[in-house]
């Protein structure tokens, strides 16, 4: 055997974490057993017939008013609005709204971008999606694109998912070869071309105009805002960016209808959404369920709290989103209203659970230790913060701390909030903040009692 | 010529081929869209990045070498000194310390004798802690030369892996 193979047969005893049928209603995940992938797999699940009706190219009769078949770009945007559809990245920003952003007269090249970046920790969800079932976000993209009047289009996927980038390659030759990308899509006027890109690690680059950044060849520092995409994105023509996940809703909400697909959540939370739960229960893995969805149920999904275990805490949005104590948790929905109102927020629907024999010290130590690692170095209160955030917890890890250094944690995460380019910094000082509210006698235990008390 | 002057290397036709394939995506006046691509090309086949690297990939790309320099420096993967045949990079961001992922660095670095970020004196392996590799549902988790993705690395298993690949250097 050489090398290839024995990784290989590492990579083959993996269990992919989406392969199960602990899901809810859906509609991304849907019909996956690992080997289905390919286009004539995704159109046996009725792939690819979103973007037939919208081209006018399923067989149903003309617009009896109009006389014209398939949708208008209006009717394309209207449908995505109506269905409450927002962005699955981390903003939760209204996917529709965002569509009707784009310039319709712009002489130019428009681009179309969708952010594969997924590197926010504890997310893992894209991954299974470019992996398992890559054909529906090149669909969910040709339909943006033909609702938007865009012609060329780049996936920018996460540089340590290799293998996915691989895979995505491989569905954009099928589609090529079908008529499903490229000159007269299906036959129609559209035109539609759409690359991969990877990534080479960088956290940062999830950051819209990071990656923008980095698509054009250069480092990945974020870029003021505004002008925001829609009008100076990509080699400075308006863009539109929107995450796989997103991209991915789009088929079942054209083939549904936006009211069907509003109907399967909760009002201003449409549709299904991937929960990507690590830390400590029984089964981690991404769960597709309804918005809106009790917490209690998606940890039941995951196989309860690791045996023996009780339930301490959950970040319920990526490492960046504020840690919520268990008794708050369990009284939470799983859509962005419940989860901010309870004071977190849903993020990229990565949900990190943590139990009773955790230490929360450092868990926070490790947090910032990453945000350290990836901050740009562009702005001084995130590049110097986050080293002080750094040093500071891990004194007081380490129990060296004076109480002068909880203090000083605490303004300095106060410092870098709001006070950045980029939500980079705020991502840093949330759960800093965070931990230390809901979990100040774990802090102030591990501060040096004979200490004097000021600095 | 000094130690530190940097000198261009030759791109092989096939090399070429691969680096053409990246930048026919990008309209013809933004061939610098392909620098991440071609760069990590050239580590695939080469094992890492050298200065003189980045100078022949900024002249088939018609851009400066220092903007070129800024991209191996500025993303975590590119490698710009030589490493082991095998780079393993080890998440242990939270999910991952949480699912033992320190744990099994822990256990790579008595396995190979050597600390993170070191490399094996026999030249095979290269142990480093990486930041989120984007698959937390499957910790432990391992990136073996930046494509192959191993999970759920239980001590068992990366000894059967680690070992596997010295057999096959017939270093067991």
């Amino acid at each position: 055997m050489n090398a290839d193979q024995i990784i290989a047969q590492f990579r083959a005893t993996g269990v992919q974490s989406c392969f199960h049928d602990r899901h809810i209603n859906p509609q991304i995940y849907a019909g996956l057993n690992g080997s289905n992938w390919s286009l004539k797999d995704y159109e046996a699940r009725g792939g690819y017939q979103a973007l037939r009706k919208v081209l006018g190219k399923d067989g149903a009769p003309p617009d009896a008013e109009t006389g014209v078949a398939g949708l208008t770009r209006d009717q394309v945007i209207a449908t995505v609005k109506e269905s409450a559809l927002r962005g699955r990245g981390g903003a939760g920003f209204p996917t529709g709204l965002k569509w009707s952003f784009m310039p319709r007269q712009f002489p130019g090249q428009k681009y179309l971008v969708c952010n594969s970046d997924e590197g926010e920790p504890g997310t893992c969800k894209d991954r299974d999606i470019l992996m398992h079932n890559p054909h529906i976000v090149i669909e969910g993209m040709v339909i943006a694109a033909y609702a938007m009047g865009i012609s060329v289009g780049y996936n920018y996927i996460h540089g340590e998912i290799f293998e996915e980038y691989e895979r995505f390659e491989a569905a954009l030759e099928e589609a090529r070869a079908a008529g499903y990308l490229g000159d007269a899509v299906l036959g129609s006027e559209f035109n539609f071309e759409l690359h991969a890109f990877h990534g080479f690690g960088a956290y940062i680059c999830g950051e819209e105009t990071a990656l923008l950044e980095s698509l054009e060849g250069k480092k990945g520092q974020p870029r003021f805002k505004p002008p925001f995409p829609a009008s100076f994105g990509l080699y400075g023509k308006p863009t539109t960016i929107n995450n796989t996940e997103t991209f991915a809703a789009v088929p079942w909400i054209i083939r549904n209808g936006g009211q069907a697909y509003l109907e399967c959540g909760k009002p201003n939370n449409g549709g299904t959404k991937i929960y990507s739960v690590s830390g400590d229960v029984n089964l981690p893995g991404n769960y597709e369920v309804p918005m809106g969805t009790p917490f209690a149920k998606l940890l039941e999904l995951a196989g309860g709290v690791r045996t023996g275990r009780t339930l301490k805490a959950v970040i319920p949005g990526g490492s960046s989103a504020p840690v919520l104590p268990a008794h708050i948790m369990m009284d939470v929905t799983m859509d962005y209203d419940s989860i901010a109102k309870a004071g977190s927020m849903l993020g990229s629907g990565a949900v990190i659970v943590m139990d009773d024999s955790r230490c929360m010290v450092e868990s926070l130590k490790r947090l910032s230790y990453f945000y350290m690692h990836e901050s740009c170095g562009q702005c001084t209160p995130c590049r110097e913060g986050t080293g002080w955030l750094w040093r500071l917890v891990d004194k007081i890890q380490r129990g060296v701390a004076t109480p002068a250094d909880m203090a000083l944690l605490d303004n300095v995460a106060e410092n870098i909030m709001g006070r950045t380019i980029c939500a980079l910094g705020d991502a840093a000082a949330m759960p800093v903040r965070a931990m230390i509210k809901h979990f100040r006698p774990e802090f102030e235990a591990m501060i040096k009692s004979d200490a004097p008390t000021a600095a | 010529m000094s130690a530190d002057a940097v000198t261009t290397m030759t791109l092989s036709d096939a090399t070429q081929a691969r680096f053409a394939r990246e930048v026919v995506k990008y309209p013809a006046d933004q061939k610098q869209s392909a620098v991440m691509a071609c760069l990590s090309i050239v580590q695939q086949e080469q094992g890492h990045v050298s200065r003189a690297a980045e100078q022949a990939v900024a002249d088939y790309l018609g851009m400066p070498a220092i903007a070129v320099y800024e991209i191996t420096t500025f993303y975590n993967m590119y490698n710009q000194r030589p490493v082991g045949k095998f780079k393993l990079n080890v998440c242990t961001n939270l999910p991952c310390q949480l699912r033992d992922g320190q744990k099994a660095l822990h256990y790579l670095e008595r396995k190979l004798g050597i600390a993170m970020g070191g490399t094996t004196a026999d030249g095979l392996f290269t142990l480093q802690q990486s930041e989120c590799l984007g698959a937390c549902a499957d910790s432990p988790v391992m990136l073996v030369n930046d494509r192959h993705m191993c999970s759920f690395m239980s001590d068992d298993k990366l000894d059967q892996l680690i070992d596997g690949l010295k057999a096959t250097e017939g270093k067991a």
